[in-house]
Parts: structure tokens; C-alpha cells; sequence
């Protein structure tokens, strides 16, 4: 009972019916409006025909007087097939026609009206059949009726009616019927997606619905919860690695540094006490750094500081970046060039922007020079053999974005680890032993994101090449800035 | 100095209570923003040390009180809060310089001499004399010992920067923020590499340097005689 139930209390079935329903109103009304027209149409041309023979007939008589019309009314009942006539004399007597009696229901007021008259069947008894015609006076006192029959026409009418009630209770039952079929596949390819939902919500996320492989928009529905649903997965597989990582990289530290307050207090040498202290301070240091780092990406993907967005110049922005590394990079034998397109300027917070390309820079920086690239050493440096390694900045407009490259030739990173490279935290080489909580490249992807934009690492064949790409104009809605602030130094 | 410490956890405090005394400054506590508000409005503090959170009354809250009294006392602001946005409120409601927790005593102890030996308005200073080096902020030439020295832009900030506070610590971060207006803090230390090259033009031949590192701290421009 409840299945039954649930059957016809779901969607599809009342669709279904409803479908029907208003289906067999418009069938029904338009059905009733032609019968109706139809049967207008009919009696006016009967009506007509009728008074063209009352002409005719008059015309006889005018001819002729009553002699002559008793004459033309017994010529057209005797033809088979024949209307219905009476003439009654002044006196009452009937004179001519095939009706027995003048009928009660028709006035002599030469209009148009409906009556019954009795006709004999062949045997015995006489039934009562439907007529349509006139009485009117002629000159003389002769009342004159003129009608046709339409006995045979009314349950002609009444047949169609009843065949038309038949078939639009046949239609509703087929409705229903069809409406229970089609319920019943729809409703039980709903259940299956919400078993599976309710399968996943008990902690199976890897269950998928399944698809009926006919394309339709169930399985596209089905399909888009699918890919929902491995994104969801892959989301809380991400967290899950970066919790572990977090607890790598904040839990080292922090026991490295417990450590050595350990053996700092377990030593009795003064000068140990201060070198641990000195450690425990410069690990401290770090741990803040890399906290920072973290609070920082989190609070980017939370979508903070978009407020303090103002229209910035970006060839200044990588300028001064430039500026601020090229001594960095000269140390270690490294040419920092620049190509910007002037007047590229877009809506951004300077200081992100200005950080991201740093963390690039310094990225490019650390890794070219990790390279063991000849780098001149002593009062006599030898020419390298290969000219001094160099990190390019260019800043262009790609199309609706803006895009800054920072191309060097460093060992780069291999193809399938790029993606990898910009989440929080991953660090590529396994011992994870190289300074830098590996946060550099994930806090550049979480700026990009909060612009608006994206961050892609190409080869730069050698060499990597991280392209920040910033677009233009923000994606409208973006809560701009009601007034450009100023950040004071 | 005369220093007001305005911060509701007690260890943080004394320990800076204790700190600036061992630095030869006094200070006094004032564990939250009423309380702080009261001593402050006494007058006679070099600086004031104001916590951002603080039972009571907020911290930004007693500095644009006293701004709008008119108190003219140089305020440090200590905060957890570290963004843009947050720096930039805390120096609209009036204070002079803004500290992001957890930080390093030295910094903080660079920071409130350099507020409270704010020479008063550094528009009216045309000329930086330390030793025989000289910078003229109008021509923008700087000499030593007669001799012209020819700086890049940003040396130049950077020198100009130093001298203004001769004889006292600037950190790093204080250079950045200062010199290049970034207040990240990036992975390598990039402002040495920029204060050796300062230092090559104008310590470089010269028997007595003026640019000194000091350990552990920043660095500070003086004459050796001091």
C-alpha cells in the first residue's frame, strides 16, 4: 500500500495525469463547440429550406386558392422521403398533409420551433419523434405547418455524445495507466539516487550512482552528482594530506626546538645554554614564519583582504620586485631581466601581488643557483662557459588577462608533478630536508585564485616557468573597493 | 625613556616591563584599556605600547580617545591581527607604527626608540649629517668627506631612511616596510645584499665605518666616536 501510495504521490505520476487531465478538457471542449456549431449550422439550413417551401407553397396557393395547395401538399407527401405537412381549414378539419394532428407545442406564429408528433412503425403503436418547423395563418383561416423531421438527426447526436464520453474515459484510464507505468521506472531510478546518497552520507564515499547508459536527463543529473562527488572526494583526500603535512612541518620543528631546550637545560656549560637559546629562537622563527604562511593562504581562500583592492600598476609592481632581487640574484651570478608592457593595470592588493612574484623570484633564484651553475669565485673570475644563467620577468596582456612570467633554467619540474607543485605544502623532493616550509608556491596559487585569475608552471625547456596570469577586468560581482586606500609604510 | 605598556596578559608585560628596564627604560603596566586610558591621559610618557585587544576598552579605541584629547605620545600598536587591512586601521585610528605578534623583543625595542626619538617634523630636516657623510634632501646629493657619492633611487630612500635614524637599531623589517613599503616577509634576506652595496659606496675606502651590523638586531649608521 505505501508503495502504491508513494507511486501516485510522486512527480511523474501526477504530471502524468495532470497531463492527461487538462489533455481531456481541451479534447472535451473543442469536441462540444464543433457538435454545437455543427448542429447550428444544421437547423439554420433547415430552417431556410422550410421557409422556402412555405413560399412555394404560398405561392400555390395564390395561384390557386386551397384546392391548388391540397393538391401540391398530397404531391410532396406522397414522395418518399418526405417533410411533414398539415392544413387545417378554418373550421378545424384537416385537409391535407401526413401529420394526424396539429401539434400542441407549435403556435402559429410563423417561427421556427421544436415538436413532437407521433408516427405510426410498421406494425402496431406509433412512437413519438422529434420535429423542427412552422405553423402560420394563411389567408382564409388555413393554418398551414410545415416541419421536417430530425429524430434520426438527435440520435445520431446522442450516439456521437455517447461514443465521445467513452473514449475520453478510455483516454483517462490510459492516462492513469501510462502515467503509473512511466512513475514507476522514474520513481525507481530516483530511489537508486537516493540509496546511493544515503549510502554516502553513512561514509562511503566511494559509491557512485549508477547511470541507465540512455543519456537522458536523469543520467546527466546522475552524472553531474558523479563528478561532484569525486571532487568532493578528491577536496577531502587533499585535506587529509595537507592535516598530515601540516603535522609534518609544525610537528618537526616544534620537537626539534623541544629538543634542544631539552639538552640546553641538561647541559651544565653556560656557552651551551645561550647556543641552545639562540636555536630555540631562530626554530621559533621559523615555525612562525611557516604558520604565518598557512594563516595567510587560509585567510586568502576565505576570500579576505579582497577589500584593500585598488587599481595597480603591474609593470611598477614587478619593477620594484625586480629591484629588490637583482642584487640577490647578482650574488650568485645570476642576470635578472625584465620586459614589461607599459600601462598594464588592473584592480589588485598591490602587496599580495607583489609577494606572489617574490615568492617566484626567490623560488627561481634559490633553485638556479641550487643548480651548481658556475658561479665565479676568488679575485680572478674565470669567464663561465656558458653564459651566466639568467631569470627572466615578462609581463604582457594575454588576451582578457595579464600574464608574469618568471622563466629561469633551473632543474625545473617534471610534467607530472606541476599540479602537485601549487597545492599547500608539497615540497617535491621526498626528504622535504631543503629550507622553506614548501608554502611559496601555494601561497602564489591562492593569490592568483583571490584575483581572479591563475597560476600555471610550464617547461621553459630548461628550466621552469611559473606564469602568474591576473585577468584584466574582475569577474563582475567582485566587491570592489568603495574608496582606494593607502597603505602607509 | 618613559614607556606605558598597555596589555592584558601579564607575562607578556613584565616580561617587557623587564626587558626595557634591563635597556635602561622605565615602564609602567596597565593591564586594560580603562585602566590604560587613565595613565595615559596623566602625560609624560616617550611612548606608549597598546595592545589591540583588551579588556574594557579595545585598544584602537583608547589611542582615538587620546588622539582626540590631544595627546601627542608616539603609539606602538602590538596585534595578533597582521593584515593590510588591519595595519591600516590601526594606523588610521592614530597610532604611529604597528606590530604584528608573535614578535622579536629587539624589534619591538627598535621600533619605540625610533618612535620616541622621532625628530619632530622631518619635513622642516633639509640635511643628514653622521660623521664626515652628509645627505642633502633637497639636491638630493650625498657627500663624504667631500666627496660625491652617486646612489641608485633606492639607495638613496635606504641611506636616507638610516641617517634619519642615526645611532639607533633598524631592523630589517623595518627597512622593508619603510624603504620599500612590503610588509612580507620574504624567504631570503634580501635587505643585506642591498646594505652591503650601500655599504661598498660609502664605507668603501674610508678608515672609519659608518654602517655597522648589529648582531642579532638590524643595523645602525653612526659615527665610530659616538
Amino acid at each position: 500500500m505505501t508503495a502504491l501510495t508513494r507511486l501516485l504521490g510522486s512527480t511523474p505520476f501526477r504530471l502524468t495525469v495532470a497531463y492527461m487531465g487538462a489533455f481531456v478538457a481541451a479534447a472535451a471542449l473543442i469536441v462540444l463547440y464543433v457538435a454545437w456549431q455543427a448542429n447550428e449550422l444544421l437547423a439554420s439550413k433547415a430552417v431556410e429550406a422550410l421557409r422556402a417551401e412555405v413560399a412555394s407553397l404560398r405561392g400555390q396557393f395564390e395561384a390557386g386558392g386551397t384546392p391548388r395547395l391540397v393538391a401540391a401538399i398530397n404531391e410532396r407527401v406522397s414522395e418518399p422521403g418526405s417533410g411533414l405537412y398539415l392544413l387545417i381549414g378554418a373550421d378545424g378539419t384537416r385537409l391535407a398533409g401526413n401529420l394526424p394532428r396539429l401539434p400542441a407545442a407549435l403556435p402559429a406564429d410563423g417561427q421556427g420551433h421544436l415538436f413532437s408528433y407521433p408516427r405510426a412503425t410498421n406494425g402496431t403503436g406509433a412512437s413519438e419523434r422529434l420535429a423542427t418547423g412552422f405553423s402560420l395563418s394563411v389567408a382564409g383561416g388555413l393554418t398551414l405547418v410545415v416541419a421536417r423531421d430530425i429524430e434520426d438527426q438527435r440520435q445520431l447526436a446522442a450516439g456521437i455524445g455517447r461514443l465521445a464520453l467513452l473514449s475520453f474515459g478510455l483516454l483517462c484510464a490510459l492516462g492513469v495507466g501510462a502515467g503509473i507505468l512511466i512513475s514507476r521506472s522514474m520513481v525507481s531510478r530516483i530511489e537508486t539516487v537516493t540509496e546511493t546518497s544515503r549510502q554516502i552520507m553513512a561514509g562511503d564515499l566511494s559509491r557512485r550512482i549508477p547511470l541507465s547508459g540512455s543519456g537522458d536527463e536523469l543520467d546527466r543529473l546522475a552524472e553531474g552528482l558523479n563528478a561532484m562527488l569525486a571532487r568532493i572526494e578528491e577536496l577531502l583526500a587533499a585535506l587529509r594530506e595537507v592535516s598530515d603535512n601540516i603535522a609534518h612541518d609544525l610537528k618537526t620543528p616544534l620537537n626539534r626546538l623541544r629538543n634542544r631546550a631539552e639538552a640546553a637545560l641538561r647541559s651544565s656549560d653556560a656557552a651551551a645554554h645561550r647556543e641552545g637559546l639562540a636555536k630555540t629562537i631562530e626554530e621559533a622563527d621559523e615555525l612562525i614564519k611557516t604558520f604565518n604562511s598557512l594563516l595567510l593562504i587560509a585567510r586568502l581562500e576565505a576570500g579576505a583582504a579582497a577589500e584593500s583592492m585598488k587599481p595597480v600598476d603591474l609593470a611598477d609592481v614587478i619593477g620594484d620586485i625586480a629591484e629588490l632581487y637583482e642584487p640577490v640574484a647578482e650574488e650568485v651570478g645570476i642576470r635578472l631581466t625584465v620586459a614589461t608592457e607599459p600601462g598594464l593595470c588592473t584592480v589588485a592588493n598591490r602587496e599580495l601581488v607583489s609577494q606572489a612574484v617574490a615568492n617566484l623570484v626567490d623560488n627561481a633564484i634559490k633553485y638556479s643557483a641550487a643548480t651548481g651553475v658556475p658561479v665565479a669565485v676568488g679575485a680572478a673570475p674565470a669567464p663561465p662557459l656558458n653564459p651566466a644563467p639568467e631569470i627572466r620577468i615578462v609581463l604582457k596582456r594575454a588576451g582578457d588577462s595579464i600574464e608574469i612570467a618568471i622563466a629561469d633554467h633551473g632543474p625545473g619540474i617534471a610534467a607530472e608533478d606541476r599540479e602537485r607543485a601549487l597545492q599547500r605544502f608539497v615540497r617535491l623532493e621526498k626528504s622535504r630536508s631543503r629550507p622553506g616550509a614548501g608554502l611559496g608556491l601555494s601561497l602564489v596559487a591562492a593569490v592568483a585564485r583571490m584575483h581572479g585569475g591563475s597560476v600555471r608552471l610550464e617547461d621553459n625547456a630548461p628550466g621552469l616557468r611559473a606564469v602568474l596570469s591576473i585577468p584584466v577586468q574582475m569577474p563582475s560581482g567582485f566587491p570592489l573597493p568603495k574608496r582606494a586606500k593607502q597603505a602607509e609604510g | 625613556m618613559r614607556v606605558l605598556v598597555v596589555e592584558d596578559d601579564r607575562e607578556t608585560a613584565l616580561f617587557l616591563q623587564r626587558s626595557l628596564k634591563e635597556n635602561g627604560h622605565v615602564a609602567e603596566i596597565a593591564g586594560d584599556g580603562e585602566l590604560g586610558l587613565a595613565l595615559a591621559r596623566e602625560g609624560g610618557w616617550d611612548v606608549l605600547i597598546v595592545d589591540r585587544m583588551l579588556p574594557r576598552l579595545d585598544g584602537l579605541t583608547v589611542i582615538e580617545t587620546l588622539r582626540r584629547e590631544g595627546a601627542r605620545a608616539p603609539v606602538l600598536i602590538l596585534s595578533a591581527l597582521g593584515d593590510v587591512d588591519d595595519r591600516v586601521k590601526g594606523l588610521r585610528a592614530g597610532g604611529d607604527d604597528y606590530l604584528t605578534k608573535p614578535y622579536a623583543y629587539t624589534e619591538l625595542l627598535a621600533r619605540i626608540e625610533a618612535l620616541a626619538r622621532r625628530p619632530v617634523p622631518e619635513e622642516q630636516v633639509t640635511r643628514y649629517t653622521v660623521g664626515d657623510l652628509t645627505l642633502d634632501r633637497l639636491s638630493h646629493k650625498v657627500t663624504r668627506a667631500g666627496q660625491p657619492i652617486v646612489l641608485q633611487p633606492r639607495e638613496y630612500r635606504l641611506l636616507e631612511y638610516l641617517m634619519r635614524n642615526a645611532g639607533q637599531v633598524v631592523t630589517r623589517t623595518m627597512l622593508l616596510q619603510n624603504v620599500w613599503d612590503y610588509h612580507f616577509d620574504p624567504q631570503t634576506n634580501v635587505i643585506d645584499v642591498h646594505i652591503s652595496r650601500l655599504r661598498a659606496k660609502i664605507d668603501k675606502g674610508f678608515a672609519r665605518p659608518l654602517l655597522h651590523t648589529v648582531r642579532g638586531s638590524g643595523y645602525m649608521i653612526r659615527d665610530g666616536a659616538d
